[in-house]
Formats: structure tokens, C-alpha cells, sequence
């Protein structure tokens, strides 16, 4: 078992064998939740900060439960109440809970590189939980991890990506994690929210969802912002919905055993209708149960056991 | 004090001269220039195995005074262009308030007179205020001493004001510098768009933003007949148009930052904000094209964009960082180690494009030459001197420099402005 990080900044600096190690070590807390006493003392002793700078409530209770249930005492920083709406700036907010000696920083900001940033000044093991557009790391870990429980494998997988991906971190993070383990990626969406460029992270892109659903293993649909619709990538939702949503009718297009997935939270209705979101192909609501044992596996490796000590 | 330097290299690009010559300097000018020269009582420099050339003329500086003394003043400004080998530089109009009238323009020569151990002349806005409405009192501005007007930092947005600055400029014998970037276009962006925004999930500033104003600026300046002067150079696109529009005889001169020369938006893998810097470091592709169009002669000069912030505005997070690179301190070393010592470029094409060109373009008639009756400001070059680059040891105010840790080969070693020795420093004065 190999996983020589400091720090989870990213997918794109894992090799595909720590990749594994993610979800292999995943694999062996999953059934701690499934427990009656949903505990084990593996972190006991140590601090983490869970320092959320955007709104979210999926990802921070999920490193709040995996930090729990591996006994470690986990503090939620507030965004609303910190001391960054009074103008301190987010060098001095992070230094004055380093101050307090955590072990890890859990940390989500709307400004891609933050996390780097603050890894160079900061002494503790730094968790992304998100950082703008660039990356979400734990995100792309939890898909694998479902992705791997309903497939066994990804080499060869046809995984279809749909919707923002210029914006998303998630698309990001799946795309290298995917095409790490061999997994064939096709990215959908309007031209304005799908850069070609992106072909160079050895992907195919396809601007019609029909087309690129064909023969899928998964689905992977990702939220759209309304707020993108007032900046023309796309004239309308109404359009957008015609265009790209996943609806029972598209999905038969796709492989009969093809799975559904969301990084939530969903806009019914629009990238994704509510039958389908609600359908028995969907894992979506499998997602969010596995994040809890990748976080776990993440903060493990990152904080826990004997090689860890050695390694530190 | 009369002032002579000895067995120089002297390299004249706008004489052709490039010979072991003295040069005898006596109440601020050139008055003698010729293989031996024997004279009394002057102060004699050995300028063996040195280079002197025509003092550099830096057309685009950051000056921040008044209004921003926290990140630089005149004098701090003018420490830094002296040890950079500068005698003069251009001050851009973006101060706080802006140099849009002849109140401010002449309160910053009257500072510089007092205070800077170089030449500075100030840039005045093309704009009342920068805010692309009505027209500066352009000729009242000539007259108190603005050497040229920009907007920079943005474009004139409006094309018929623009038009009309192109117009009225043309019998004030001034010149137009645009800063070229379609806002709608840049937009959030921080850095170049392309392969590397999308890697790093940072906002793009794609290429058209730049080159879309530098067609129109072009276009106009041949409708009016006027001189236009590109600042900044940054993408191969930009490099296509210049070349055109040179090729049809219209009237635009251009210039090229070292940065843009030499780093490619791939550095930013590190999100280092002293990075950050508008126009934004661009590919590789643009990168040898702005090469390419220095050996062609298509850019004309060499400038800094000398844009001091403070360590405290850069050390946040990317996004929120200010635009700017601080440059005078480095440019001259990494010009010489990165295209001279590389044979991209002659040293005599070094030379013309950072002090001969630009005092052609400025209209700085005695300087940018050696010659008899110019003015004794000089540049001596030390080619086989090594140095490290070490912000902490910077007369700027500010230290938001990329190249920080770079080893480079060929240093400014004696500054000479109007006949004195400015650099290296002999007092700690007030800067």
C-alpha cells in the first residue's frame, strides 16, 4: 500500500496505483457504517478544520461523519460567521486556526488554487474539498469508488460527462481519475460551457447528447448553474433542457445495464428529468452513502497508521 | 566636473558606431567621443572590457504617485530604473488621481526634478478621468511636459473617441500608446485562455481580447494618419496584424515586455500571483512569435510594464490578486541573458530597441544617441557579470517579481544621467 502524499490537492497528481489505494482502503471502512456503533478509534487524538469558504452541505457533512467515525475531532469553520467578512484576509484566517494545532485542514473556496496556496504556508496535512474550477478530488474518488461497486472495472468504460464542464471542478477530477484507470471519457455539453481544448486531457468531445449517449456504461450529469444562462453560454434553460437533458427516452440509448450518476445537488427538470433521477439506474443517492468511507480512506491515509508515522 | 570613460566598447546603434572609443562628458552633455582622448582634471572611468551605450529609455513604467505611495514612489521608482541601467522612463497615467491635466503632470516633473535620480516624463490620459468619455486638453499637456497618452490598463472602449484622440494628436506631434484589451471579452479572466486555464480551472483572457483592439487601433490610425503605439505585445495574432499593418505603411510602432518574451502560461501551474499580469502570459506559440517578430523588426522596442504592488495585495488568492509584474530591476539582465547571450539578437539590436527606438518614438531629441551634443545619459554594460536575482535587495518599494532565484549573465554596471553618476549609489539619499 503505497501513498506518499502530504496532502489531497488533486486527481492529476495521483498515480493510477494510489488511485487504487484510495479505493481499496475505501473498500475496508465501508462496512463501519453499517454498523450499530458506527465508530472506530483509528484518529483518535486528532484535530481536523473543516474550513468552508462556498455554501455546501453534501461534502462537509461527509468529512464531518468519515472524521467522526474514525474518532478524530473535526471543527466546522463557518464562512458566514469567520472573520473574512470582516476583511481579514484568508492568509490570516488560515494561519490563526493553524495557530489552534489541527492535523488537517479540510478546505473549499470558490477560487481555484487555493488549496496550493495555502500549502505554502501552512504545516497541516491540506484536504481540497473543491477549489473553483480546478479540481474535487474526494469527488471523483466517491464516483470511482460507486463506479468500481457496479462495474468491477473501468478499462474500456464508456463514461458519458454532461453539461458545464468549463465550470466544473467535478468534470475536472473524473476526467483525470477516469482516464488514469482507463476508462474511455466523452464530454457533452453547449459549445460555450465545452472548450475543444479539452480533447487534450484525452477525451472525445460530442456537442449532441444522442449521439453521445450511445452505448454508455455511465452517466454522468452535472448541475447547471442558472446564473450561466444570464451570461448567453446558452440562451435559455428552456433550450438547454431540449438539448441536454437525460430523459427515459435518451437513456435507451445507452447500455440496458448503464448506471446514473450526480454530483448533486440535481436541478430536476432540467439536466436531468425526475424520473430518471429518481430511477432504479440512478446511484446517485449511492454516491453520497460511499463519500462517507472515501473520506475516511482519505483521511486515513493522510493522517493514519504506522507507515504514515514512518513516512511523516 | 568634466567626466571621461575610458576604452569602452561604445555601441551607437543610431551612428553605427560600435568601437573602443572615450567619451569626455562635461556639464551634462557629450562633447567629445574619439579613440584617445586626453584631457585634465576629469573624474576618469575605466570602461575596459565594459560596453557603453546610449542611456535606456524604458516608454512604460508604473510609477504609482501620487495616490498608491504604498506600492511606489517617484523617487523609489526612479532608485529602481537606475539600478535597472534606465536614465529614463515614461510614467503611465493611472495614478490616484489620474494624470489627466497639467496640474498633475507638472506636479510629477517638479517631484522628479527634486526627488528621481532619472529622467521621468509623464504619460497623460487619453481621457478625462480614464473613464472613455471626453478628451484630456491634450495640447495643453504637450505644453506642460506629457511626452504621450494612454489609457493603459484598459482601452479606449468608445472607437470614435478613439478616432478622435488619433485626429487631434496628429499636429501636437504626440503619440497615442494603447493598451489593447476588449473587456467584454477578458471579462473575470486571469490568465491566458487555452490549454492551461482549462488545467488549472482558471478564468481565461483569450487572445481576440488583445487582438481585436490592436486590428481596430491599426485601422484607425490609418483613416486619421497618426502615429499609434502598441503597448505590451502578447500574442502571435497581435504579431500577424503589426505586420500587416506595417506592411501597408501605417504609422504603429510596438513593444514587448522580457516577460512575455520569456515566461508561457504554464508557469502558472504553481498559481504564484506574481504571475499574474495583464496582458497575461501567453503559450508557448505566442511566446515565439513575439521572438520571431524581435528578430524581424516587427516590435520595435524593449519596456518593462513596471507594475509594483505590494507584498500584501499579491498574497492572496489568485483570483483576487492585482495584475502586475515589477520589472525595472530585472529586464536589462534578462533581455541580455535570455536573447543576446542566446544569439536570438545582436547586442547593437539590444541596444537600438531599448534606447535609440524609443527616444525615436517619445521625440526625446538628445537622447538615445552618443554623439557631441547629446545628453550625457548613459548605460554601461557589464556582458560577463553573473548575478542571482534577489528581490530583498530591490530599490522598488515592491518585490512582485517572477523571476526571483533566477541565475543571469550581463548586469547594468554605472548609470549615467545629464553627465552623473547615479548608480551604483554612492548615498542612501531618500529612497
Amino acid at each position: 500500500m503505497a501513498f506518499k502524499h502530504k496532502h489531497l490537492l488533486g486527481i492529476q497528481t495521483l498515480t493510477s496505483s494510489e488511485i487504487i489505494t484510495v479505493l481499496d482502503t475505501a473498500e475496508s471502512f465501508y462496512e463501519i457504517s453499517t454498523r450499530e456503533v458506527k465508530k472506530v478509534p483509528t484518529l483518535r487524538g486528532k484535530t481536523i478544520i473543516n474550513l468552508f469558504f462556498e455554501p455546501s452541505t453534501r461534502t462537509r457533512s461527509s468529512f464531518e461523519l468519515a472524521a467522526k467515525r474514525l474518532s478524530a475531532d473535526i471543527v466546522n469553520f463557518n464562512q458566514q460567521a469567520s472573520s473574512s467578512v470582516k476583511g481579514e484576509s484568508l492568509k490570516d484566517t488560515i494561519l490563526n486556526l493553524e495557530a489552534m494545532n489541527p492535523d488537517a485542514i479540510v478546505i473549499r473556496h470558490s477560487c481555484s488554487g487555493v488549496p496550493y496556496f495555502t500549502t505554502t504556508f501552512c504545516k497541516s496535512h491540506i484536504i481540497n474539498a473543491g477549489d473553483g474550477s480546478h479540481e474535487h478530488p474526494t469527488q471523483a474518488l466517491l464516483d470511482a469508488f460507486t463506479i468500481r461497486q457496479e462495474k468491477k472495472n473501468f478499462k474500456d468504460l464508456k463514461v458519458t460527462i454532461v453539461g458545464d464542464i468549463l465550470h466544473s471542478r467535478v468534470a475536472r477530477s473524473n476526467i483525470f481519475l477516469l482516464r488514469k484507470l482507463g476508462a474511455r471519457v466523452i464530454l457533452v455539453g453547449p459549445p460555450p460551457l465545452l472548450p475543444l481544448e479539452f480533447k487534450n486531457f484525452g477525451v472525445d468531445i460530442d456537442f449532441n447528447l444522442d449521439r453521445a449517449l450511445e452505448g454508455a456504461d455511465v452517466i454522468m450529469m452535472l448541475r447547471i448553474q442558472l446564473e450561466r444562462q444570464q451570461k448567453n453560454y446558452f440562451p435559455s434553460i428552456r433550450e438547454y433542457r431540449n438539448l441536454y437533458s437525460l430523459t427515459e427516452k435518451r437513456f435507451q440509448r445507452a447500455k440496458k445495464k448503464a448506471i446514473i450518476m450526480h454530483p448533486g445537488p440535481i436541478n430536476r427538470g432540467v439536466e436531468i428529468s425526475a424520473d430518471m433521477a429518481d430511477s432504479a439506474k440512478s446511484v446517485i443517492l449511492k454516491q453520497v452513502e460511499n463519500g462517507i468511507a472515501v473520506r475516511m480512506a482519505v483521511l486515513y491515509l493522510l493522517l493514519g497508521g504506522k507507515e504514515r508515522e514512518a513516512f511523516d | 566636473m568634466k567626466l571621461l570613460i575610458k576604452n569602452g566598447r561604445v555601441i551607437d546603434p543610431s551612428s553605427g558606431k560600435d568601437a573602443k572609443l572615450d567619451l569626455l562628458i562635461e556639464k551634462g552633455k557629450i562633447v567629445d567621443v574619439k579613440a584617445k582622448i586626453a584631457t585634465k582634471g576629469a573624474k576618469v572611468i575605466d570602461a575596459s572590457r565594459l560596453v557603453v551605450a546610449p542611456g535606456f529609455i524604458d516608454m512604460h513604467a508604473h510609477l504609482r504617485e501620487p495616490g498608491q505611495e504604498d506600492k511606489e514612489t517617484i523617487a523609489t521608482g526612479a532608485a529602481a530604473a537606475a539600478k535597472g541601467g534606465f536614465t529614463s522612463i515614461a510614467c503611465m497615467p493611472n495614478t490616484d488621481p489620474v494624470n489627466d491635466n497639467r496640474g498633475l503632470t507638472e506636479y510629477i516633473i517638479s517631484e522628479a526634478k527634486k526627488r528621481a535620480v532619472v529622467n521621468i516624463f509623464p504619460i497623460a490620459s487619453i481621457t478625462k478621468g480614464q473613464k472613455g468619455e471626453e478628451l484630456t486638453d491634450m495640447a495643453d499637456l504637450v505644453d506642460a511636459g506629457a511626452v504621450a497618452f494612454s489609457e493603459d490598463g484598459q482601452s479606449v472602449e468608445n472607437s470614435q473617441i478613439m478616432r478622435r484622440a488619433l485626429e487631434y494628436s496628429k499636429p501636437l506631434n504626440t503619440l497615442i500608446i494603447e493598451h489593447c484589451e476588449d473587456k467584454n471579452l477578458s471579462g473575470e479572466g486571469v490568465m491566458h485562455e487555452g490549454y492551461y486555464s482549462y488545467l488549472f480551472g482558471l478564468s481565461g483572457i483569450p487572445a481576440s481580447s488583445e487582438e481585436t483592439i490592436v486590428y481596430r487601433d491599426t485601422m484607425l490610425a490609418q483613416e486619421a494618419e497618426a502615429n499609434i503605439h502598441i503597448a505590451h505585445l502578447s500574442t502571435k495574432g497581435a504579431v500577424d496584424i503589426i505586420r500587416n499593418a506595417k506592411k501597408k505603411k501605417i504609422k504603429v510602432t510596438s513593444e514587448v515586455t522580457p516577460h512575455h518574451l520569456i515566461l508561457t502560461d504554464s508557469y502558472l501551474e504553481s498559481y504564484n500571483t506574481n504571475l499574474k499580469v495583464n496582458p497575461p502570459l501567453r503559450s508557448k506559440e505566442d511566446v515565439q512569435a513575439l521572438i520571431q517578430a524581435v528578430k524581424e523588426g516587427i516590435v520595435d522596442v524593449f519596456a518593462t510594464d513596471h507594475a509594483p504592488h505590494t507584498p500584501d495585495e499579491k498574497d492572496v488568492e489568485f483570483d483576487k490578486a492585482p495584475f502586475g509584474i515589477n520589472g525595472l530591476e530585472t529586464a536589462v539582465s534578462l533581455l541580455l541573458d535570455r536573447l543576446v547571450n542566446k544569439n536570438i539578437i545582436s547586442l547593437k539590436r539590444f541596444i537600438k530597441m531599448i534606447a535609440t527606438t524609443p527616444s525615436l518614438i517619445l521625440g526625446l531629441e538628445n537622447k538615445g544617441k552618443i554623439c557631441v551634443g547629446a545628453d550625457a545619459d548613459l548605460t554601461i554594460l557589464d556582458l560577463n557579470k553573473e548575478f542571482i536575482v534577489d528581490v530583498s535587495t530591490f530599490k522598488s518599494k515592491s518585490r512582485n517579481n517572477p523571476f526571483q532565484g533566477w541565475k543571469l549573465k550581463g548586469i547594468p554596471a554605472m548609470t549615467i544621467v545629464g553627465g552623473k553618476i547615479v548608480y551604483p549609489f554612492t548615498s542612501s539619499k531618500n529612497f
